[in-house]
């Protein structure tokens, strides 16, 4: 019963409704590692989000408002995170972490009202082709509209980086900041682009949280979940392909380990909730040995704070 | 910590009013593992903070603190900012809070769910939930159908094994095929991971959930699966209408107060409190209506001779998972036995984290 082949299907589905939040923050968060800049924040972002979208849902009772919303405030508190690093010059390691502190205080205090209210059901597509075919029906199909832009991200951010003069651009300015500068490039204004496009991404996988996967709001629900993106970002070495594995690896194995567990499996508990970090560091550390592509993909002026002198 | 901004503020103010009234410095610190709003177990902590301030008695708190290092940091810095008791209201504070007290003898301290008392200044106070798990357990063996009960865990210490055994035990007693499943998922509070463990277990042809987690993301997933669950530590009806079958309440209100003003007038010494559903400290939600007039009469009486102490949950005899007895036929398990247990009884499956 445990182990049969629809049963697989539906276990691979919730393996990505877990991941989502994951690849959003980590894809967002990798545009604005590639401009040079790195946010820590991602955590404080995502709940802020995470309170914004669920506060408008209450309010408005409308989920593209609430979603849209939640996107927003991502935006404006990145804003703040843009306008210390990029025109104070402050250290963005510090601010960074500044900005997760100040995100889990703002949104205890703006979601003291929220707590206890139930949310809502979120809308899911094909939910009638998820029931009616074996095993690909709940891979496929039955999730929300979220979930599909999620995997058609790490695609587009590599097409985007890849193939287009904007993402060129990006690069340029996260590798040497000075050159680019000198070739005309608003250095400033691409970073600003960046960490706004971030703070949105952040601010969407917080939604996710608090609107889809668990629709509620409670404190700090995001439980560290912006440090695991994070962390994908170095370890798959800015690639948004090897984000998306990393991410799948990461929610899979915390899944899987849940069912092993329920099955019987006579394996240490403890060794079993480390598995997730273990298996997600080996995967992207060994699929990302090759060093003259990490060289490649790795912005040379991450963290450096660049100033156009006058 | 703007909070306690304030606190201190008006706490100042009210002293430049009204120093006369010797008692008006007198205060009381709360240290809490989760955040105020999980609707769960700090969420119940704070109601009896607010208890203590309706009683007139000025308190203050310092949410979500890490079990660990922090805590130590924390109640010592209570300690020395003139709070004349302080409850330490997590299982993980026990030893920061001994070696707290011993540094500052004047100060009262409560540790809640702990069995170390070191100095004469500290009390250790807990409430016997497991009389909540046995009515859970009575429940859940009647409403199963696939006969597997799902348990969601958060550490592996007495207090967590007792709940499942207590829960095990009275659920054998109406269904003897009964199964419990159980997920470790080693934290208090992280609703996505509660929900994932949930589903896990549903997945797995569990059909009741029980949760020794904080959260309400656990009821919640049982509702959308269209399973039973039971809320945890508060009543948490609300969030799965449907599907929440009662809850164990923690109301710790009555005991807030009472030692609050017990230090205030300098009658407080020290003790150790076991409360359960005779004196309130464990109460039930509402029973829900799908159980059947039937299951809800049973229930009742079964809480009733719980309280007057003709039932007890550890009621012999009692195997362990290889079949060596526990509890003689007759005898029930005594106090020591129960704070310390740390084996599952037959018919659980799995060991316990080591």
């Amino acid at each position: 019963m445990s182990l049969d082949i629809s049963f697989i299907g539906i276990l691979i589905g919730s393996i990505m409704a877990s991941s989502v939040p994951l690849i959003l923050a980590a894809s967002g968060e990798l545009i604005t590692e590639r401009s040079g800049v790195l946010n820590l924040g991602v955590e404080g972002m995502m709940i802020i989000g995470a309170i914004s979208g669920f506060a408008l849902m209450v309010i408005t009772d409308n989920l593209f408002i609430a979603i849209v919303g939640s996107m927003l405030s991502g935006v404006i508190i990145s804003l703040i995170f843009g306008f210390l690093t990029q025109s104070l010059l402050t250290n963005h390691v510090a601010t960074g972490l500044a900005l997760t502190i100040f995100g889990i205080g703002l949104s205890a205090m703006l979601g003291k009202n929220f707590v206890g209210i139930p949310g809502k059901e979120f809308p899911i597509l094909f939910s009638s082709l998820k029931e009616s075919i074996p095993f690909f029906g709940p891979i496929l199909f039955g999730h929300s509209i979220v979930l599909y832009f999620a995997f058609a991200l790490p695609f587009l951010t590599n097409y985007f980086l890849k193939k287009t003069k904007l993402g060129l651009i990006v690069r340029a300015v996260g590798d040497s900041p000075v050159s680019a500068s000198n070739q005309g490039i608003n250095v400033i204004l691409v970073r600003y682009c960046c960490i706004l496009y971030g703070g949105a991404m952040c601010g969407l996988a917080g939604a996710y949280l608090s609107l889809i996967y668990t629709p509620q709001w409670i404190e700090n629900m995001t439980a560290g979940r912006g440090w695991i993106a994070l962390a994908l970002v170095v370890f798959a070495t800015w690639s948004p392909i090897k984000v998306l594995i990393g991410a799948l690896i990461f929610g899979g194995i915390t899944i899987l380990q849940l069912h092993m567990q329920a099955i019987g499996f006579r394996i240490p508990v403890q060794f079993l909730s480390a598995l997730p970090y273990l298996m997600t560091i080996i995967v992207l550390v060994v699929i990302s040995r090759d060093s003259r592509k990490i060289k490649l993909n790795t912005p040379t002026s991450l963290g450096r704070i660049f100033y156009k002198e006058k | 910590m703007y909070k306690n901004f304030f606190r201190y503020l008006i706490s100042a103010i009210f002293l430049l009013g009204f120093s006369v009234n010797s008692n008006a410095d007198f205060k009381v610190g709360f240290v809490y593992v989760g955040p105020t709003g999980d609707h769960g177990w700090t969420f119940q902590h704070h109601e009896g903070r607010n208890a203590v301030e309706a009683a007139g008695i000025k308190t203050t708190f310092v949410e979500s603190v890490p079990e660990g290092a922090d805590a130590e940091r924390v109640i010592r810095q209570l300690a020395q900012s003139g709070h004349d008791l302080i409850f330490t209201t997590s299982f993980g504070y026990m030893d920061p809070t001994n070696k707290v007290a011993k540094d500052f003898p004047n100060v009262k301290f409560e540790h809640a769910t702990g069995y170390k008392r070191e100095h004469s200044n500290v009390s250790t106070y807990s409430a016997r939930f497991y009389e909540g798990r046995t009515l859970l357990g009575h429940i859940a063996g009647k409403m199963t159908k696939t006969n597997t009960i799902g348990y969601i865990a958060s550490f592996p210490i007495p207090e967590v094994i007792r709940g499942i055994n207590a829960m095990t035990l009275a659920a054998q007693k109406v269904n003897p095929n009964i199964k419990t499943k159980i997920v470790w998922v080693f934290t208090w509070y992280d609703p996505g991971k509660e929900a994932e463990a949930a589903q896990a277990l549903i997945d797995q042809g569990a059909d009741v959930i029980m949760q020794h987690t904080d959260s309400t993301a656990p009821v919640q997933t049982a509702e959308k699966a269209g399973v039973w669950s039971f809320g945890q530590a508060s009543d948490m009806q609300r969030f799965a209408p449907k599907s929440i079958l009662t809850s164990i309440i923690d109301d710790w209100a009555p005991y807030y107060v009472e030692r609050a003003i017990a230090a205030r007038d300098g009658t407080w010494r020290q003790q150790d409190t076991w409360h359960g559903l005779k004196e309130g400290m464990v109460a039930m939600g509402p029973y829900n209506s799908a159980m059947g007039a039937d299951l809800v009469k049973e229930v009742e009486q079964l809480q009733k001779d719980l309280a007057s102490g003709k039932v007890h949950s550890f009621t012999g005899p009692i195997y362990d998972q290889k079949g060596n007895i526990l509890v003689a036929e007759g005898k029930v398990a005594d106090d020591g036995m129960l704070a310390g247990m740390s084996v599952y009884v037959k018919g659980v499956e799995g060991d316990i984290p080591k």
